[in-house]
């Protein structure tokens, strides 16, 4: 039987090379894991206009991403009153470098809708035409649902979407990142009636409107509930900002 | 003056009949999970892909290895009354340092597995090789136990990750090989001799994994008669 002192003692000394341990290796992976970090989500942004990007979407690189990023999108932070937040103000709420990028989505979610920063990406396709990429997030059945949508020059139409989740079900709820069928049928939605703002509806059994709705998934009826409310609400956040640009 | 201290008679390291079936028990006799049904709850999680399968599988490994070796290294001097608690801090931290290797090396796979990674600390199989092989033995032995189990482990959920992934989407490592593809619906030439195939989404469900685990046991049991239990 050992002693309490010695018991003790190995416990500090295993503790404290362990703690030491984990520290250098977390130090040393850090700028690799930020890296990663970023990539993983400008890849989400891209994947929404993954139709109309140059290259075939499933086979990009990290470098590639890094590319179209650096030369045919423009990063712009919004408010809700549908002003441009200049880059020092949004750094000033400590986003580093204070472009759409570095902002981080779950903590403005929680935020009220007037002190909201919404990031706002422009990707201009070879042919000139652009595209309006918005940052949407909500909740699923188990936890946090978010997704970026893209709009054509009309600010009307969907040119397609990314969604991903933090704790669905997979082939259930996670079909809403998993099944690529699923995330098709958004292309082409309209977002507007006239001139009253109306979203895309996720209908339970088959959409019964081709243009404002698109199929649930059987089995997933809340997070696809989720996805209907996270895109009303996300988008309508936008939606002063979009007004403007439609002039 | 005669010298009494007792020498330790120190074994020589060596591959023999004993040491292979260290490696061997536990990939058929002894298997983790068919045989003693431990970390089944990883087993039903991660094995919805190969591909998940597979990292989780090193990541297990990896981990089994290293924890029985350090115990073993260890075993003389951890105090008997904080054993466990010993063990579990050697197991999480291996566990820490293979999450954040895949967070900056393999970023996708980290992503999917995610809190399954940090599981393995719980895995019953890695824990219950420290306290009842590591213990007792010399590191060289521990390790070559540590990699069978793993192993052992491992195969397993290849085998239910292969079923699950097949029939439930009809792809081996994400390539398509039956049933519709995402592009079914413009109705290409390809989808029409590869869309018979209707996918069992029950398979994706956690529940298959269930029967395809059932499955193996009795089929496991049907092969090697001597694992069924006469009592």
């Amino acid at each position: 039987m050992h002693s309490t002192a010695s018991v003790m003692r190995f416990v500090l000394i295993m503790t404290s090379i362990v703690a030491m341990l984990l520290a250098f290796l977390q130090n040393g992976l850090k700028s690799k894991h930020d890296t990663n970090e970023a990539i993983y989500s400008k890849k989400a942004t891209l994947g929404a206009i993954a139709n109309h990007l140059s290259i075939d979407y499933s086979q990009i690189s990290d470098e590639q991403v890094e590319e179209i990023f650096g030369s045919k999108i423009k990063q712009i932070v919004v408010n809700s009153d549908g002003e441009k937040v200049p880059e020092e103000k949004v750094e000033e709420k400590g986003y580093k470098g204070g472009l759409a990028e570095s902002v981080d989505l779950a903590k403005e979610h929680k935020k009220p809708l007037d002190e909201k920063l919404l990031p706002l990406y422009v990707f201009t396709k070879d042919d000139g035409k652009e595209y309006y990429i918005l940052n949407v997030r909500g909740k699923g059945l188990w936890d946090a649902i978010w997704g970026c949508v893209a709009l054509e020059d009309d600010f009307n139409t969907i040119a397609g979407v990314s969604y991903d989740h933090k704790a669905e079900t997979p082939g259930l709820g996670a079909e809403i990142k998993d099944n690529k069928a699923w995330v098709k049928q958004f292309i082409g939605k309209k977002i507007y009636d006239g001139d009253v703002f109306r979203s895309v509806y996720v209908r339970k059994g088959g959409a019964k409107d081709p243009v404002y709705e698109v199929d649930g998934i059987s089995g997933a009826t809340i997070t696809a509930d989720g996805v209907s409310k996270m895109l009303a609400k996300g988008i309508a956040e936008y939606e002063p900002y979009l007004k403007k640009l439609r002039g | 003056m005669a010298d009494v201290a007792v020498v330790e008679k120190k074994e020589a390291i060596k591959f023999g009949k004993k040491e292979r079936k260290l490696l061997t028990d536990p990939l058929d006799d002894n298997n983790p999970i068919t045989v003693q049904v431990l970390g089944i709850c990883s087993a039903l999680a991660v094995t919805t892909g190969l591909k998940n399968a597979t990292v989780m599988a090193v990541a297990v490994v990896f981990v089994c290895v290293f924890a029985n070796t350090i115990t073993s290294a260890l075993r003389k001097s951890i105090p008997k009354q904080v054993r466990m608690i010993v063990q579990l801090v050697i197991i999480a931290t291996l566990v820490t340092v293979v999450e954040l290797t895949l967070k900056a090396y393999a970023f996708e796979s980290y992503k999917q597995l995610s809190v399954f990674i940090g599981l393995i600390i719980t895995n019953c199989i890695v824990m219950g090789r420290l306290e009842a092989f590591a213990m007792a033995n010399r590191p060289y032995e521990s390790s070559l136990d540590g990699l069978g189990n793993g192993i052992g482990y491992g195969i397993i959920l290849l085998i239910v990750a292969f079923f699950r992934e097949f029939f439930g989407k009809g792809e081996i490592f994400g390539a398509k090989i039956i049933g519709a593809t995402p592009d079914y619906m413009i109705n290409t030439a390809e989808s029409a001799w590869l869309g018979w195939y209707q996918y069992n989404n029950l398979m994706v469900l956690f529940p298959s994994a269930m029967f395809v685990i059932a499955v193996l046991i009795w089929a496991h049991r049907a092969w090697n008669p001597k694992l069924v239990d006469v009592s």
